[in-house]
């Protein structure tokens, strides 16, 4: 019976202290990215090498697309995150909300040598990925050409797979309905254009699979759930490199998007997280994150840094750009986004 | 003794049919549980069958990786916080609701019972928004509170369970010997309802062990469970891991609750005898 | 548990002798009771800490979250000058130039204070599109004061349509029925009667409806599964009869969250189920189980079969056999036996297993989460995204309220038929 209380008292004074340690160490840098290959990228290009030259010691945390955890957060002044990566979308959300602090160039780095887009009030850029379609040529005899092939379901029957936000389904959607890349934002902004994006995804919808977290395409690929899928290009190369997947990339018609991150107000550390903000800044680190996972710089001047074998991969690669494309608008997203997540949401729930 | 005493060939049949569906609902009941067992051992990174070879790797993820291994023990540190509040606290209260003249009880009873029927994602949000508040939200102490409330009526259940069969004649026997209430419980009574208790510690272990939604809400990177590693596995980096944690996990709750589960049975022997 | 206490049992003997012995009566009583009122309060205090503690983690941050659902005050709190002008105002055509003037100099404070998103978000909950419109005045109120400011709110076509500030008074007050309503897919129209929102955004009745639904196919297809299962149990040899209920607890036994992982392996395309259905010839072609009701209601039968099964069994274990055969005796034939002396004992254990699974599917989350497509989401999982995504909690706390009314309420029925001893774990 002591023995057991003993245990339990040496249990109950090791519970006190980590909850305690968790708050005591001003070199720590707690990081909520968003997990999966992406975040394994993350630590071999930046958290490792940013831990070993400054002595901080990086905290990960995985951020489940849920930024109602940092609104609690930020509401209580109990902030245990000092950066997180976000959408485009989001920061602007989360701007406006003043639940992420408005960002010093200054500590950062030029924001001018940034491409046009990629440095926010509240969030910084930290790489370019693509939204593309793949798919298994082993399952799917015939190669789609496009990603707006996944509005052709005579041609390539099947279940499609589909991320499970209104961002890009919705512009995919107008683009297959016939209109330009180049209106599609204008037309995106009218309520008809709306009824019209979804009246489109209406022909497709019992097909399709949602996924929502990032590494779920490649899983739903390799168990044949689907015959394509869209994806975020990184994770489709990293199951081809490292699990040998037989996958194909289509890049025609890919929306190119920046991935962010941001502080959220009230973090515990703001300096040591600018001081990340500035190292993983600088074009030659900026450009190493290709060599872990097929993101490109959003730094103008990282091209030249970026290792040889990485840049035939990244989505803006001039290869990858030869046919259509679209850059994301992320003021659109900014303005209409939240109107849009509802309505895609109740046309879900339908 | 399923048949009537002068069986007709239809009867037969019928009881052979009987049979027949009882064998594929066993089936049914047995099998999903038993599939992450082999599927543990696989060899490739993708979680389809066939196995593309045996091999112990994703025990030694599970085992081996810093990740993995902090999820363990922060299951632990929750289940055992949880475990030692929810049956000190929830045999005190049994003991007490198994005073008949205890006022209010037909009251307390079901408001004591209702963390089981409150669907766990209310008490999910409500207590993540409440603790968000008073700074218990991502911390240790915040998840043991919440999930000793999920847990403590088992505990109040269980022990109430081997209480019934309890004579309180014999604490009154004590007090009149001269022993003073405590030494009364630890000595008289605490020794006949120990398997009570004991099982309902068990059920407490398992029902904080197996946790998810809650954890969901209140953890921070550096509280997450299993239950909660395995959730995020599954909704995205789908690894054999995941079945190797189930496994283990699956062990461990079969273990505690067969022990749990043998100790209520002899606690109502020996209250009963 | 003994139903009569021993003094309850002496008394009608005690009251035989009264003439007797009144005065000692009186004051052994008396002693009696301050023994009884010590127990009590011993009794209060050994399960005080518990229900304390309760109270803590569980009752108040669940009163706190259904408050919600009708008490929101951002809109007051953001605009206090606004809500004073407004004070008597009659709610007809527009409202004079002093309450454009007062929501004017309201906006530019929360600005100010960094509350205008708050503010934009809690109007456009209840008035679609107005987050927009006012991020864009607080914007333009920038650089203007005084006259410009009213000048400025007067450009703006959306602080002049005839649904704004009926809705900005009824937001200033602190109490609300939106968010219950919206969880009904209802809402106030112009003219204060209740009305249906339009179908395209209507939602959570849809949402109530298939989560019964699937709650009640689970239930349904428990008992088929179930009964003849519980029926076999209870009448085999012992020897038998232990090995089967530990065929039936080794599920029960595992949790809720390894199951559903084992589903997903079972349910894929090329998983065992399709290869089972492939082989034996019931398909022709792999079936798409996973995203599917059909996967999810079978996900959730298995997890809870043993809910359902496990009272119905103890139910059966008490009934002899000599009662059927009593029956067959008499003349009865086996089917009508069966139906007219064993079913209806056997009706309160079924009821107690079929409540219990329809209470508890009607919580799900975790298993339609990761199983179920995006048209099987059931209420929880709206509850969860409603907190998490979308950041909207008052919207969250009204889903809960409304949940948790109908679960109580089954619950009620439950504990009235069948009594909570029913509630009893194996």
């Amino acid at each position: 019976m002591t023995q057991i209380r003993t245990r339990l008292l040496a249990l109950a004074a090791a519970t006190a202290c980590m909850t305690i340690a968790g708050a005591a160490f001003a070199d720590e840098l707690s990081i909520m990215a968003s997990g999966g290959a992406w975040q394994d990228a993350q630590r071999k290009a930046w958290f490792e090498p940013f831990a070993k030259e400054t002595g901080a010691k990086i905290l990960e945390q995985e951020y489940l697309g849920d930024l109602g955890k940092v609104k609690a957060m930020v509401e209580t002044g109990n902030v245990p995150i000092d950066l997180v990566t976000v959408e485009t979308a989001t920061v602007l959300q989360g701007c406006d909300a003043g639940i992420l602090e408005r960002l010093d160039y200054a500590k950062i780095g030029p924001r001018d040598k940034f491409i046009e887009g990629s440095a926010l009030d509240c969030g910084v850029g930290l790489d370019a990925y693509g939204d593309i379609l793949a798919y298994d040529p082993t399952v799917l005899k015939e190669a789609p050409t496009s990603v707006l092939d996944l509005f052709d379901t005579t041609k390539f029957p099947g279940k499609r797979a589909m991320r499970k936000f209104p961002a890009q389904n919705l512009e995919w959607a107008l683009m297959a309905d016939g209109v330009a890349p180049a209106d599609v934002y204008k037309v995106l902004a009218t309520p008809e254009g709306v009824d019209r994006a979804f009246k489109k995804l209406d022909t497709i919808k019992k097909d399709i699979v949602w996924w929502d977290a990032g590494a779920q395409p490649a899983q739903l690929l390799a168990s044949q759930e689907v015959v394509m899928t869209t994806a975020w290009n990184g994770r489709i190369q990293n199951a081809i490199d490292s699990d040998k997947k037989p996958f194909k990339i289509v890049w025609n018609n890919q929306i190119l998007e920046y991935d962010m991150i941001a502080i959220p107000k009230g973090a515990r550390n703001p300096e040591l997280a600018y001081k990340y903000l500035a190292y993983i800044s600088q074009p030659e680190n900026n450009a190493k994150l290709a060599s872990f996972i097929t993101y490109g710089p959003v730094r103008t001047d990282a091209a030249s840094f970026v290792a040889a074998d990485a840049l035939p991969k990244l989505p803006n690669a001039p290869d990858h750009l030869a046919g259509a494309y679209l850059v994301a608008d992320t003021e659109f997203w900014g303005d209409y986004g939240e109107d849009l997540v509802k309505r895609f949401n109740a046309w879900l729930a339908q | 003794m399923l048949l009537s005493p002068y069986p007709t060939t239809g009867e037969r049949i019928r009881i052979a049919l009987l049979w027949l569906w009882c064998g594929l609902v066993i089936l049914f009941l047995l099998v999903p549980i038993l599939i992450p067992v082999p599927l543990s051992f696989n060899s490739g990174a993708f979680f389809i069958f066939p196995l593309e070879g045996l091999s112990t790797r994703w025990y030694e993820v599970v085992v081996g990786t810093q990740r993995w291994q902090s999820a363990i023990g922060n299951s632990l540190i929750v289940a055992f916080g949880t475990t030692l509040i929810a049956t000190t606290l929830g045999t005190l209260t049994a003991i007490a609701l198994s005073d008949e003249k205890f006022p209010g009880r037909r009251i307390i009873m079901p408001l004591l019972l209702s963390p089981l029927i409150v669907p766990v994602v209310i008490t999910a949000v409500g207590s993540y928004l409440f603790y968000a508040r008073v700074g218990l939200a991502s911390t240790y102490a915040g998840i043991i509170l919440a999930h000793t409330a999920l847990a403590s009526p088992f505990v109040v259940v269980t022990v109430g369970a081997s209480l019934t069969g309890f004579d309180r004649n014999l604490m009154r026997a004590a007090a009149i010997s001269g022993a003073r209430p405590v030494t009364a419980f630890f000595r008289v009574m605490l020794p006949l309802i120990l398997p009570g208790v004991l099982s309902g510690a068990a059920f407490a272990f398992v029902t904080s062990f197996d946790e998810v939604v809650v954890v969901q809400f209140l953890a921070s990177a550096s509280q997450r469970t299993m239950p909660l590693e395995m959730f995020i596995g599954l909704r995205e980096k789908l690894s054999p891991a995941i079945t190797a944690a189930a496994t283990l996990m699956m062990a461990l709750s079969i273990v505690l609750l067969v022990v749990a589960n043998l100790l209520a049975r002899r606690g109502r022997k020996t209250a009963s005898r | 548990m003994s139903a009569l206490q021993p003094s309850e049992l002496d008394r009608p003997t005690l009251a035989r002798d009264r003439s007797a012995a009144d005065t000692d009566l009186k004051s052994v009583t008396a002693a009696l009771r301050r023994a009884e009122f010590g127990d009590r309060m011993r009794s209060l205090l050994l399960a005080a800490p518990l229900l304390v503690l309760l109270a803590l983690s569980f009752g108040i941050p669940i009163v706190l979250l259904l408050s919600r659902a009708v008490y929101d005050p951002t809109i007051a709190e953001a605009l206090p000058k606004t809500t004073a002008a407004l004070a008597g105002w009659n709610g007809q055509g527009l409202p004079g130039d002093d309450a454009f003037a007062a929501l004017a100099a309201d906006l530019k404070d929360n600005r100010a204070k960094g509350t205008a998103y708050e503010l934009a978000k809690s109007l456009n909950a209840r008035l679609p599109g107005a987050r927009s419109q006012v991020l864009k005045t607080v914007r333009k109120l920038e650089s203007a004061d005084g006259q410009a400011a009213l000048e400025a709110m007067k450009s703006v076509p959306f602080w002049s349509a005839p649904t704004t500030w009926p809705t900005i008074q009824s937001g200033t007050s602190t109490l609300t029925s939106f968010y219950l309503l919206s969880a009904l897919d209802l809402r106030w129209n112009a003219d204060g009667g209740i009305e249906r929102v339009p179908p395209e955004q209507a939602i959570f009745v849809q949402v109530f409806l298939r989560t019964f639904f699937v709650a009640a196919s689970v239930t349904l297809a428990t008992l088929i599964l179930g009964f003849p299962l519980a029926y076999v149990i209870a009448n085999v040899p012992k020897g038998l009869a232990a090995i089967l209920i530990v065929a039936v607890l080794l599920p029960f036994w595992t949790s809720i969250l390894v199951r559903t992982a084992a589903w997903t392996v079972l349910l894929q395309k090329f998983g065992l189920v399709n290869d089972f259905l492939l082989f034996i010839g019931i398909a022709s072609d792999r079936l798409d189980l996973m995203y599917s009701r059909v996967g999810l209601i079978v996900a959730m039968t298995h997890i809870q079969l043993p809910f359902t099964l496990l009272p119905i069994y103890s139910v059966m274990r008490t009934i002899p056999p000599s009662q059927l055969k009593a029956a067959y005796s008499l003349g009865a034939r086996p089917f009508t036996a069966f139906r007219r002396v064993y079913i209806p004992q056997v009706f309160p254990g079924v009821m107690a297993g079929c409540l219990l699974t329809f209470i508890l599917c009607l919580g799900y989350y975790i298993t339609p989460a990761l199983i179920g497509g995006a048209s099987d989401q059931l209420i929880s999982n709206f509850i969860a995204n409603y907190v998490n995504v979308e950041l909207n909690w008052e919207m969250a706390a009204a889903l809960s309220f409304i949940l948790l009314v109908f679960t109580l309420a089954l619950f009620g029925i439950f504990a009235r038929i069948l009594g909570l001893d029913r509630l009893k774990l194996m």
